[in-house]
């Protein structure tokens, strides 16, 4: 789950990292006020779920008082990766005497906890990795002790970041700080990028990302509250609420699937024969009807949707379970579209029993679905 | 035969008295696998399908000599059912639950490496040995014993890729759903290495998708060190860049983990990759 900088910076300062002061604004006016309070110049930066934020255009100084609201405004206009910019975070700006790149992440590669640092900072670090791949320096640490590292532990790697004793010293007790928050909040990436030295020799971390781990919020109800509704599609929220897995894409066959890899092949061999996907949706292991309609609903939201393909490898989901699912969603609610239905594995003939006297069209395979779905498709206008 | 399991196999079913355990342990019986014991702290002592419960992994494994044990618990209980194999004589474990914080899964997973035991999954189908053994949750009817070694990151995906194997004829020696999310205990490249190593294997079936590299690590582990051939089918040719897609492993984070890319690198390393399920029979060489 994706958090905003200022509320990755709420959780700096909670574990004690050093941050910029800062205010939130969602008007041009706030901002002025901010920029008054906090005295200019000012960095006024997009609060958005998108990277690239400074090359669109979303990152500004600002040195006159009559100036702020008015790039607030610009700010606050843009849509940045499809994402409109609903607030901006106004802080003081910074003398930079060095700046240094560090991270705390999951290494999927060898399935370890490392720190991510590199001395030039305010890079785009995969770009960096590819380029110039000894310049990247990494330090593994146990998961099982990443709540209760000591400055010791990280001071050699934070002495290759910053050569001054004392920036390294700070930068090790900000290591360690990473890592109780990474543990105690259960993050996924914890990103310093840039990690600053200022013209007054404190050691602070000018910007902030993190991403929260979905699977810790079953511990973890606080970082619900944390999600940013709006920046989320409601129809994909919802469907998530029902415990399916659901994304909006933009063809116009709608899929209804069990399993994720099952979900992802059905929309690559739709697009195979010359059809779009309009989402993916993944009605997940348990055999619920209700999950059924849930997904019948979600899937015909979207006006652009001509027809519904669904596609069962019954195991632990079972077919006859799916075709209830099917017959009550028509029942309870209008389903305008025509149905392509391959339903195979635990129960089938039960399954497709009960579909027997509907005008549904059945495919044996997926392959055979697919390929039906886009000719019904493509034979209307 | 297989790899990592086979009839002899002795299986303790972690959270057997739960709703899902209880139906699996059953499911698993039925297969023929050798299941030994349950555990479930604090039931110690019922019974169930027959089996006894024990409170604890190093008990059950104490009593019936157990050598691998599969994980039904609750997400939030997954750490330490993983620990406590880590802390026993038992080997194996493969674990099927979904939803495991990331967090808990390095932390079991330096606890059972530490240990020298093998992880399977989490957020995984199981692995079976067709008639043979089964620990996991796939349908059984559908594998048929044979020498081909499947390896995938799905669960109903995999059932589609058996299905087109076993209806051409071509039976698997042991089929592993290795579990969709970042962190696993087993990746491809483990287990291609097991596959390499096995007699009774004579080709392998990769299924990927996107999120990750290990697909990567795969082609480059077949070119520099395997001899057995290797066929791949990729998952998320349409998948969107940015999107968590089901799996907690599934998301395209730049240019280099998306289906596309890793089509091409398998296939650069001479690993044929079918676009659609039907032709993965079709690539294995006639054996």
């Amino acid at each position: 789950m994706k958090i905003h900088e200022y509320q990755a910076k709420d959780l700096f300062r909670e574990f004690g990292i050093v941050v910029q002061p800062g205010r939130v604004a969602a008007t041009p006016a706030q901002a002025a006020a901010a920029a008054r309070e906090l005295g200019l110049p000012v960095v006024i930066k997009a609060q958005v779920h998108a990277g690239g934020r400074g090359k669109a255009g979303g990152v500004k100084i600002v040195d006159k008082a009559e100036d702020v609201a008015a790039t607030s405004r610009k700010i606050l206009n843009l849509t940045i990766k499809g994402l409109p910019v609903r607030r901006i975070l106004v802080s003081p700006s910074v003398d930079l005497a060095a700046e240094v790149y560090l991270s705390l992440l999951v290494d999927r590669g060898v399935s370890k906890l490392v720190f991510i640092g590199c001395a030039e900072g305010g890079i785009e670090i995969e770009e960096t990795a590819k380029a110039s791949p000894e310049k990247i320096l990494r330090l593994e640490v146990p998961a099982a002790g990443i709540g209760a590292l000591e400055p010791d532990d990280c001071l050699d790697f934070a002495g290759q970041l910053f050569h001054e004793p004392a920036h390294a010293r700070a930068a090790a007790v900000i290591m360690t700080k990473m890592g109780r928050l990474f543990k105690e909040r259960d993050c996924e990436l914890i990103e310093i990028n840039p990690l600053v030295v200022t013209g007054q020799g404190e050691v602070m971390a000018l910007d902030a990302k993190i991403l929260l781990d979905d699977n810790g919020l079953i511990r973890h109800p606080e970082n619900e509250a944390l999600r940013d509704l709006y920046s989320e599609n409601a129809d994909e929220l919802e469907a998530k609420r029902a415990g399916l897995s659901f994304i909006r894409l933009d063809g116009n066959v709608g899929c209804m699937v069990n399993g994720a890899g099952l979900a992802m092949a059905t929309m690559d061999i739709i697009k195979h024969f010359g059809g779009a996907p309009a989402n993916f949706l993944d009605v997940g292991g348990s055999s619920n009807p209700n999950k059924v309609v849930t997904a019948f609903k979600a899937i015909l939201k979207d006006p652009k949707v001509r027809l519904i393909l669904i596609n069962i490898f019954g195991g632990i989901t079972r077919c006859d379970d799916i075709a209830r699912g099917i017959l009550a969603a028509r029942e309870q609610i209008q389903v305008p579209v025509p149905i392509v239905v391959r339903l195979v594995g635990t129960n089938q003939k039960e399954g497709r029993a009960l579909l027997k006297d509907t005008e549904m069209t059945v495919a044996s395979t997926l392959e055979e679905g697919a390929r039906l779905a886009v000719q019904m498709i493509g034979s209307k206008p | 035969m297989s790899i990592l399991i086979d009839a002899n196999t002795r299986v303790i079913v972690q959270g057997i008295t739960g709703r899902d355990g209880s139906f699996h342990a059953r499911q698993m019986m039925d297969y023929g696998t050798r299941i030994v014991a349950g555990v479930t702290p604090g039931k110690g002592g019922q019974e169930i399908h027959g089996v006894p419960v024990f409170n604890t992994v190093a008990e059950a494994a104490q009593a019936t000599g157990a050598d691998a044990s599969v994980v039904y618990v609750p997400a939030r209980f997954v750490k330490d059912a993983l620990l406590e194999v880590a802390a026993s004589p038992l080997r194996l474990v493969v674990c099927i639950t979904e939803g495991v914080p990331v967090l808990d899964a390095l932390e079991a997973l330096e606890a059972l490496r530490a240990a020298g035991k093998r992880l399977i999954g989490p957020n995984c189908p199981g692995l079976i040995c067709p008639a043979a053994c089964k620990i996991g949750i796939m349908p059984g009817h559908i594998h048929t014993p044979g020498r081909i070694g499947v390896i995938s990151r799905s669960g109903t995906l995999t059932y589609e890729i058996v299905q087109v194997l076993t209806d051409a004829g071509l039976g698997q020696s042991t089929c592993i759903g290795i579990g969709g999310d970042a962190v696993i205990g087993s990746r491809f490249v483990d287990l291609l290495e097991l596959f390499e190593q096995d007699p009774e294997t004579d080709a392998v079936v990769l299924v990927g998708e996107i999120g990750g590299q290990d697909e990567v690590a795969a082609a480059r582990y077949y070119q520099e060190k395997m001899t057995k051939p290797v066929v791949a089918f990729m998952a998320g040719l349409t998948a969107p860049p940015g999107r968590r897609m089901g799996h907690a492993g599934a998301l395209v984070g730049g240019a280099d983990d998306t289906a596309a890319a890793k089509i091409e690198k398998l296939e650069a390393a001479g690993i044929p990759v079918a676009r659609l399920i039907s032709q993965v029979p079709g690539l294995l060489p006639k054996l």
